[in-house]
């Protein structure tokens, strides 16, 4: 007679599901595992992001590869007595049967229903299979593989020219083409580099690199150690936002793993190269998601932005040249090396390469994190991945690029997601927060709140934006109470010109984005709460 | 899952006059090794102020001095740095601390309502404390769990999908 198939529980301990009790979850599985001396039969796995939040705690039964949603803790000896029940049945007859369990409060989600169905998980590959905690499990599925054969088999040449042919451009927002900044830095003379991974994080309403960063640390370890085979770095930063402990967490581990393992350190694979990681926290200051801000905040100094050029590529961390990526951008890295550069180039558009990994959030039935090609359209996202506005409600708008980006007016939802065509409509891909807005939102409200974030967040190191997010938040707030004239409407959108087009860094230029793409697109509500224009008068009391 | 962490108004309220007292009388000794570790160099200003910050609660004025002269900054780059961060404190912080998300998410499905609640329950406006230091409301920009949005962390534990009534019973638990 065969074993039985393993049985394996995958509880997803990412900061989402954790606010819905998973570790209570995770606590009482294993003690019911242990009590009814299962523990070599049945495996607990604390695994990262499984997908949809919203609907958390969630948890994966395999080999069934069944999740199941609003999974409690009191739930846990009833899923236990099935699991063995299905068992005792198979021992008699032989014969498989699918589990006939759901939690008390919760549900079994049909891994067919869209929001499942059209993901493409390529940077998301591991995240949700395996146990973050333990470089072992990363290790089998192949991780440092492809470093590995960087260093042993390919020249750093090799290696830029891969990622360049694969068409990968930066997901922290501005998509700038990864390979040419890469071969940037490799050109730069100097034997002493630097390679620094922003996982600053900033824009509310996104989480897609907290969740890589705590499902499938290695993944961005390993990119981070490839770039700078490929550049000739031999020191690296991996620079987190201090909001973010879970993945601090399993990151500090993941280092010292890797270290230990001799994956990261000093001539790895008995070469002459060396690559070692160091973690830096930040404390709180939005504008360090900006290059040149993040290379002050890593050198302990406060962190205001400065002009380019010099670009980091010239003069980073240091004064040293330095190649910056984005987390998403690195965990591209690992699957292209793998599969080659043109598998890479096969998925997505013309102009926008690969799949890219959203955080889908606010007014949807399903939210959280999925991925898909690029080029999928934002109508697919949000009406039939998220299932759309809860019942009784209509989408207005999705916003997207956070502080930095726009409102999408549900008129446009056909639009296929890429670079091109988001910025064309006044918005920007960002680093992927998707925050849905149903019929209700005040759009001028929404643009105040973007304004009075970056107002918040303006480093003050230059005028436009330091005096002029503080005078277009008034101006808004003068909307919102009714009491804006034409004249007041006027010069809001003057003044969003003038801060953007003279604003020291991206914080200040991308700031009037979501007012100018809200007048563009909900004007009438700017209008509709102009103070009335007092009538002329007729003589004749009301 | 550790606490976390949230903006510090300028106002964090009561000083508690004997945590002070005591404070002047250390030497910081926690601070010795990731001073060490990173050879005083002035560059890991930010890692020590965390560290400091996560040990003593908040970064008082000799705390401050300690990290200036470990490192040979002048002190007023060392509160310089600090102060431009929203993360650090430089008064003690509350005994209790309720933090209301209001990331984009949050904010689209109801932080405002959780705020104003809030202001009126423990009669102080968001950013300030208590004046006998029992709670402080604050406020983060987006702990990024927005899959659970409207977010509310009381004392470090993060409580999702949260109305007006779940939070003012919240807040009311802690028996202030």
């Amino acid at each position: 007679m065969t074993p039985p198939a393993p049985l394996c529980l995958r509880c997803c301990t990412s900061a989402g599901c954790l606010a819905s009790g998973a570790a209570e979850l995770r606590e009482a599985l294993q003690r019911t595992v242990s009590r009814l001396e299962l523990a070599d039969r049945v495996e607990i796995r604390g695994v990262g992001c499984l997908g949809p939040c919203s609907q958390g705690a969630l948890l994966a039964v395999d080999p069934d590869g069944v999740i199941f949603a609003g999974v409690r803790a009191e739930d846990a000896a009833g899923l236990i007595a099935a699991l063995v029940h299905r068992s005792v049945l198979e021992a008699t007859d032989g014969q498989w049967r699918p589990l006939a369990w759901t939690p008390a409060t919760g549900e079994r989600l049909d891994t067919r229903r869209p929001f499942f169905a059209h993901q493409r998980r390529v940077v998301l590959e591991n995240c949700g299979l395996i146990d973050p905690e333990r470089i072992e499990a990363a290790i089998e599925r192949g991780a440092y593989d492809q470093l590995r054969r960087a260093v042993q088999d390919l020249s750093p040449v090799q290696v830029v020219e891969t990622i360049r042919c694969s068409g990968l451009r930066g997901r922290g927002g501005a998509g700038y083409p990864t390979g040419l900044k890469w071969a940037t830095v490799a050109k730069m003379p100097g034997d002493h580099k630097v390679v620094v991974c922003n996982a600053d994080e900033g824009d509310p309403g996104a989480f897609m690199d907290r969740s890589v960063l705590e499902g499938d640390p290695h993944r961005v370890l390993e990119g981070m150690a490839i770039a700078a085979f490929a550049v000739g770095a031999s020191r690296g930063f991996l620079y987190i936002r201090a909001e973010y402990t879970l993945a601090i967490s399993n990151l500090r581990r993941a280092i010292e793993q890797a270290n230990r393992h001799r994956l990261l350190g000093q001539s790895l694979f008995d070469s002459g190269f060396d690559f070692s990681v160091e973690l830096r926290v930040g404390a709180g200051a939005y504008v360090c998601g900006e290059e040149t801000a993040l290379i002050h905040s890593i050198e302990g100094k406060r962190g205001t932005p400065r002009p380019r050029p010099p670009y980091p590529a010239e003069q980073g961390v240091g004064g040293l040249p330095t190649l910056i990526n984005n987390v998403e951008t690195f965990a591209n890295v690992v699957p292209i090396l793998r599969e080659g550069a043109d598998w890479y180039a096969a998925i997505g558009t013309t102009s926008s390469k690969g799949t890219k990994v959203f955080s889908l959030t606010g007014h949807v039935r399903w939210g959280g994190l999925l991925e898909v090609p690029m080029g999928t359209s934002l109508s697919m996202i949000v009406e039939e991945m998220g299932g759309g506005a809860p019942e009784g409600f209509t989408i207005k708008a999705v916003q997207t690029g956070g502080p930095s980006g726009g409102c999408v007016p549900a008129s446009e939802l056909d639009t296929a997601v890429d670079y091109a065509s988001l910025q064309a409509l006044g918005t920007i891909m960002g680093s992927g927060g998707m925050v849905v807005m149903d019929h209700t939102t005040d759009m001028v409200g929404i643009a105040a709140f973007f304004m009075e974030f970056c107002r918040d967040e303006s480093c003050g190191k230059c005028v436009p934006c330091r005096a002029g997010t503080v005078q277009l938040h008034g101006l808004l707030q003068k909307h919102l109470a009714g009491d804006a004239t034409a004249e007041d409407l006027a010069q809001l959108e003057a003044l969003c010109h003038m801060v953007k087009d003279t604003s020291l860094c991206g914080l200040g230029q991308s700031a009037p984005k979501p007012v100018l793409s809200t007048l563009r697109f909900f004007r009438d509500e700017y209008v509709a709460r102009l103070k009335p224009v007092a009538a002329p008068s007729t003589g004749v009391a009301p | 899952m550790p606490g976390v962490p949230s903006a510090c108004s300028a106002d964090s309220g009561a000083e508690v006059g004997g945590e002070i007292a005591a404070e002047k009388e250390q030497s910081f000794e926690a601070l010795e090794s990731i001073l060490r570790q990173h050879q005083r160099s002035p560059a890991s200003l930010i890692e020590v102020l965390n560290l400091a910050q996560e040990t003593y609660r908040y970064l008082s004025d000799d705390l401050l001095r300690h990290v200036a002269r470990n490192l040979e900054l002048p002190f007023s780059q060392v509160f310089g740095t600090a102060s431009f961060y929203h993360l650090f404190c430089f008064k003690a912080p509350a005994r209790h601390s309720c933090t209301v998300c209001t990331g984009t998410a949050c904010s689209v499905i109801g932080a405002d309502r959780l705020v104003e609640a809030l202001e009126q329950e423990l009669g102080i406006r968001l950013g300030r404390s208590k004046a006998d230091g029992s709670i402080g409301l604050g406020s983060v920009r987006c702990l990024g769990t927005c899959g659970a949005a409207p977010l509310v962390v009381i004392d470090g534990l993060v409580a999702k999908q949260q109305t007006v009534a779940s939070v003012l019973e919240a807040v009311r638990s802690l028996r202030l």
